[in-house]
């Protein structure tokens, strides 16, 4: 009797089970994150998770690139250059839509970069849209855009999140209701908790596309996110701040762990424009302070590259200048006495980031080891974003800086963040961007590599890497990070589909 | 016939080696609590490390030394500052009687109503997180429970019959407070002081666990443990020292408190 029943319920529950299938096969994928924007227009907010969240998922770009770092088409389905490098006509992809319905046309890609490089542009990749000289709509399929001299990593460039399609009817409101073209549509966004996309049905690949639902959740303390993966709550976390806890999830069949690269090189920032960074004996007493391997084995437990310089050791053009000013203590300490700034008080500003707050920890003593008091403070995103990079209001900072080809965010002018301003690497980063042979490039690249070394601009710490746990049957996000980016049309759960 | 006061004796026992090795702190520690040796990190308990070192190769038995010490402190000077102003209100009303005593009992009562630790998160929020914040934290739930203590037992002293007899003497009432309220009311006082030491090193704790008290370097019990958390897997007693210790002493005065309490509370001493 009792067996029977339980058969009845078995087959209840099995007939149950099929009826409600093609429901219940929505496929969400919930992906923990370290930073929440405060805004969500990545053409207006330097955040990288804006991008990365959004970037090639709601929003697309005329390129895009694949995880190797390779350019290729996306609303862009080919494209012509011109003999001299200065001429890009782009052929666009037909029957395009924006979420809210309105048709994508050459008109948007117009608005898009005229938008980008005008004056009061609050773009924060200006320096891409610098080098056009003008947009112009061919017809409704075509757009020509002129450049006012090469560039090597122009079609690299309009791949990134700063360089999203945007549509003039939608772009007032992309900072808390992105509208654009991509696989997904923006569904909702809770301050402090998670940001929803829901799949677009309408997006011209939406075929090849397996995930129904994506929920990205904002979990900054490792400790937290280790739990909300431990408990299924969380099926991935891209970014995770805790490499300790690795060995842990590496034992356990429920998930698997990456470390890949990243192109974010972590710096001690120092504001140049502010006394006493304007010393560049002090800028040096800084480096020689600085204890790489302590700080990697401190804060990463050994899973990081040192850099002696702002270009990733996995790019083409690196050197090694992590020997420039090897640490020396007594050394550092003298610099800190001949400028006379010997037993003073400086603030480090660090926003929530693991990476940042434990490096923060450790070079405190080091640099007290120097006679230098240094204050950690730690800060909101908000309030970083506000303070530190906006208003230059800091002494010290730790960040990651994770835009690809950035050796120019030191050609960015004395009102970037850093206070740094030099015509002669103005020269130079010019020079690398017009330069379209490679070899040249990389050699060029390495001259800005030991220019910024030999002027101890920052302490150069080490390239963050991507430490990724993701659930066993998800498959299909990347474990490099070659962009801010990270598309999701291409990530599956379960072997089934 | 009195039983022996267990409670009394442990509690005494614990809270007394606690405020010792917190004393001890400020003249000798095994070694430099803030001194980072990363090669040596995790390192176990050992003749050179008693207790280990934690992730930094940072040595333990002088990082809970100095977090002793810097409990101790939030712990005494929150208590005093907020046991001293509160008293002042409490005794204040009661003295005064009328409006006055009904003003400041309804506003403490107001403040009682707010969940205290909530609260001193939210003051450490708002003012930035620091040690000084966390006393100022502390010090501000401490008020109105000193008041209401106070007044209460103050007002007990009013109703005896020598205050009357001062009071037709032409004593003013705030000598009459001075000379006669004070002392009688001194006892209940230093055994709430015991008890909210207490709860001081918890909320103490409580803050710096979540990143709002003492900042680093300066150790504290509360943020080793929240450290420790991602490490349970790899060195799971870096969880477990801060953790007793807090459990230590805040047992220990808590035991102190109530067992002082019950000493000078004359029904429950009649009882024995």
């Amino acid at each position: 009797m009792f067996q029977k029943q339980l058969s009845t319920l078995a087959l209840a529950a099995a007939l149950g089970l099929g009826l409600v299938q093609p429901v219940a096969a929505d496929a969400l994928l919930r992906i923990g994150l370290q930073q929440e924007p405060t805004t969500l227009d990545p053409t207006s907010d330097a955040t990288a998770s804006i991008a990365g969240m959004l970037g090639q998922n709601v929003y697309e770009s005329l390129t895009t690139v694949d995880e190797s770092g390779a350019v290729l088409p996306q609303l862009a389905e080919s494209w012509d250059v011109s003999e001299d490098g200065l001429t890009y006509t782009f052929h666009l992809a037909e029957g395009v839509t924006f979420h809210d319905g309105t048709a994508f046309d050459a008109q948007d890609v117009k608005f898009t970069f005229d938008r980008a490089m005008g004056e009061d542009s609050v773009n924060p990749a200006k320096r891409y849209f610098n080098v056009i000289e003008k947009v112009e709509v061919v017809d409704p399929q075509t757009v020509k855009m002129v450049l006012k001299q090469p560039d090597a990593f122009f079609l690299f460039n309009v791949a990134q999140g700063s360089a999203s399609i945007l549509a003039p009817e939608s772009a007032e409101d992309a900072k808390t209701a992105p509208v654009g073209t991509g696989p997904f549509r923006f569904e909702g966004w809770t301050r402090g908790d998670r940001l929803k996309l829901a799949k677009n049905d309408d997006h011209r690949d939406a075929g090849e596309v397996a995930l129904d639902r994506v929920e990205f959740r904002f979990v900054a303390d490792p400790a937290s996110a280790a739990a909300a993966l431990m408990a299924g709550e969380i099926d991935a976390y891209p970014g995770f701040g805790a490499p300790e806890m690795l060995p842990q999830f590496e034992a356990d069949p429920r998930f698997k762990v990456s470390v890949g690269s990243t192109e974010g090189e972590v710096i001690l920032a120092m504001n140049n424009s502010k006394a006493p960074f304007t010393d560049q004996r002090v800028r040096e007493a800084v480096n020689h302070a600085l204890d790489r391997d302590e700080i990697i084995e401190g804060a990463m437990y050994g899973r990081a590259v040192p850099i002696g310089s702002f270009y990733p050791p996995h790019g083409a053009g690196y050197v090694d200048l992590t020997d420039r000013w090897p640490h020396d203590t007594a050394k550092a300490k003298a610099l800190f006495e001949e400028a006379g700034i010997a037993g003073d008080t400086l603030t480090i500003r660090v926003p929530p980031f693991a990476y940042a707050t434990r490096s923060a920890e450790i070079i405190q003593t080091e640099l007290a080891d120097a006679g230098i008091d240094a204050k950690v403070e730690a800060v909101e995103w908000g309030f970083w974003l506000d303070e530190v990079y906006k208003k230059q209001n800091y002494d010290m900072t730790i960040i990651a800086h994770t835009s690809p080809n950035d050796l120019g965010n030191f050609a960015k002018g004395p009102e970037y963040f850093y206070g740094y301003d030099n015509a002669d690497y103005d020269t130079l980063w010019n020079a690398i961007t017009v330069e379209s042979d490679e070899a040249k490039r990389n050699a060029l690249e390495r001259e800005a590599q030991h220019f910024l070394a030999d002027s101890a601009v920052m302490g150069f710490l080490f390239q963050l890497p991507k430490l990724s746990i993701v659930r066993a049957d998800v498959t299909g996000l990347w474990g490099s990070s070659p962009v801010t980016f990270q598309p999701l049309s291409g990530v599956r759960i379960g072997s089934d589909m | 016939m009195r039983r022996f006061p267990v409670n009394l004796v442990l509690g005494a026992a614990l809270a007394g080696s606690v405020t010792l090795v917190a004393l001890l702190s400020f003249i000798w520690t095994p070694y430099d609590h803030a001194a980072i040796a990363v090669t040596n990190k995790f390192a176990s308990p050992s003749f050179a490390h008693w207790l280990g070192t934690d992730q930094l190769g940072r040595d333990v038995v002088s990082q809970l030394m100095v977090a002793a010490r810097n409990s101790m402190i939030v712990a005494f000077v929150s208590v005093v500052l907020g046991g001293g102003i509160g008293i002042v209100l409490g005794v204040y009303a009661s003295a005064r009687g009328g409006w006055v005593e009904n003003l400041i009992m309804r506003v403490s009562d107001l403040s009682l109503a707010f969940p205290a630790l909530l609260f001193a998160i939210m003051l450490a929020a708002v003012f930035g997180p620091s040690l000084q914040n966390t006393v100022i934290a502390i010090a501000f739930i401490n008020i109105p429970i000193f008041a209401r203590i106070s007044r209460g037992a103050a007002n007990q002293v009013w109703t005896r019959e020598f205050m009357l007899a001062g009071q037709a003497a032409g004593m003013g009432r705030m000598t009459l407070t001075f000379d006669h309220v004070m002392p009688n009311i001194a006892a209940a006082i230093i055994v709430q002081a015991t008890i909210e030491f207490a709860v001081a090193l918890l909320a103490e704790a409580a803050l710096s666990y979540l990143g709002l008290g003492a900042q680093p370097p300066a150790p504290s019990w509360g943020r080793m443990l929240s450290d420790a958390q991602t490490l349970l897997y790899l060195a799971p007693q870096l969880a477990i020292y801060p953790g007793l210790c807090i459990v230590i002493s805040v047992l220990g005065f808590g035991l102190l408190g109530d067992s002082i309490r019950d000493l000078s509370d004359p029904r429950l001493r009649r009882e024995r």
